[in-house]
């Protein structure tokens, strides 16, 4: 076992997941944490893929920010770890 | 009032392997054929699905390596040993074969020509393949901004483009250096990772106000990063992307 290796991605690559679940890109977007409250890109935040599914945490407090996990009939999205998700207004 | 496009959202489609070119003993490009293909910023990605015969689906994130001229996609593959997809793309997947692709995504780890002021890439091993994009789309839109790219790699029979990059670098706004962690060519005396002192010699200076992007394992990414906020960088624009064995990216 090799447990000082990070096992973490980053939000990035949530990219492809959430964008065939919305309509625009979300890993540019401004979130803020509920856990404690940082403010920052989604992209940055660490990214859980071993778990069933997606998992995203908080870079600084770990605080589950979003899941996603797909079954083969349905997917499941779970945002309650983010107070709010600022995007780019469209022109 | 005119109707504005309309947004879909991203579904799977089915390209074809056009080309492949070997790029070193555990590494290759897949040219892939993609008929609905919208094009992509340097830098986004894609996601490959494979199928097996009982329905079970296994899918990654890669790179693009390409800048978009309107034709086709480059992906480039680094062997994850025991991975569940790679291995599949690096020895199987043969010219002619359908893959099953979703994209592109992702829109924040991307360089836009019109983007202002210096442009710093740091890529470790395939974390170059993003990097090498944003070169080839910095060449394609003929643009003037100053690009360096510091690559680490193990050795020199690691290095992925080594001929393409050698042809970007001859132009006077692209800056190549070569960081080599186990074993140099002749005439290179460093042998070690990407530190401080690499960092103030041979990249963009906070006050030159660069993007920094940097790709790479995640402890790489992490070490560079924080090497570049230590040495006075702002973190708004260090962009990094993280990739690793678990089975997200790459």
């Amino acid at each position: 076992m090799t447990a000082d290796v990070p096992t973490y991605l980053d939000g990035n690559a949530a990219a492809g997941a959430l964008r065939e679940i919305f309509a625009v890109d979300l890993t540019a977007a401004i979130g803020e944490c509920v856990g404690c409250g940082r403010v920052g890109v989604f992209a940055e935040a660490r990214l859980y893929v071993d778990a069933p599914g997606l998992v995203a945490r908080c870079q600084s407090c770990d605080h589950v920010l979003l899941r996603v996990v797909t079954t083969p009939t349905d997917t499941y999205l779970d945002l309650r770890g983010l107070t709010y998700l600022r995007l780019p207004t469209s022109p | 009032m005119e109707r504005t496009a309309v947004r879909r959202r991203l579904t799977w489609q089915v390209g074809t392997v056009s080309e492949i070119r070997e790029e070193t003993a555990t590494a290759r490009t897949i040219v892939l054929d993609v008929p609905e293909w919208p094009g992509h910023l340097a830098g986004q990605h894609l996601d490959v699905r494979l199928t097996a015969p009982d329905g079970y689906h296994a899918s990654r994130s890669y790179s693009i390596a390409s800048a978009w001229t309107g034709e086709t996609i480059d992906l480039t593959v680094e062997q994850v040993p025991e991975g569940e997809v790679s291995p599949y793309l690096v020895e199987v997947l043969k010219v002619g074969d359908p893959l099953e692709v979703r994209g592109p995504v992702g829109g924040w780890f991307v360089w836009k020509p019109e983007q202002p002021g210096p442009i710093q890439l740091i890529g470790g091993g395939s974390g170059v393949v993003p990097l090498m994009a944003m070169l080839r789309a910095h060449a394609e839109a003929a643009s003037t901004a100053p690009a360096r790219l510091l690559y680490s790699v193990r050795r020199p029979t690691s290095v992925i483009y080594v001929n393409d990059l050698k042809k970007l670098a001859a132009s006077d706004d692209v800056d190549l250096k070569f960081v080599y962690t186990r074993e140099a060519p002749p005439g290179e005396p460093r042998i070690g990772r990407i530190d401080a002192d690499i960092l103030s010699k041979a990249a963009f200076q906070p006050e030159d106000e660069p993007t920094t992007y940097v790709c790479g394992p995640t402890p790489f990414v992490e070490t560079v990063a924080d090497l570049l906020v230590a040495a006075g960088h702002d973190p708004a624009r260090v962009r990094t992307e993280r990739f690793g064995p678990t089975g997200g990216s790459r």
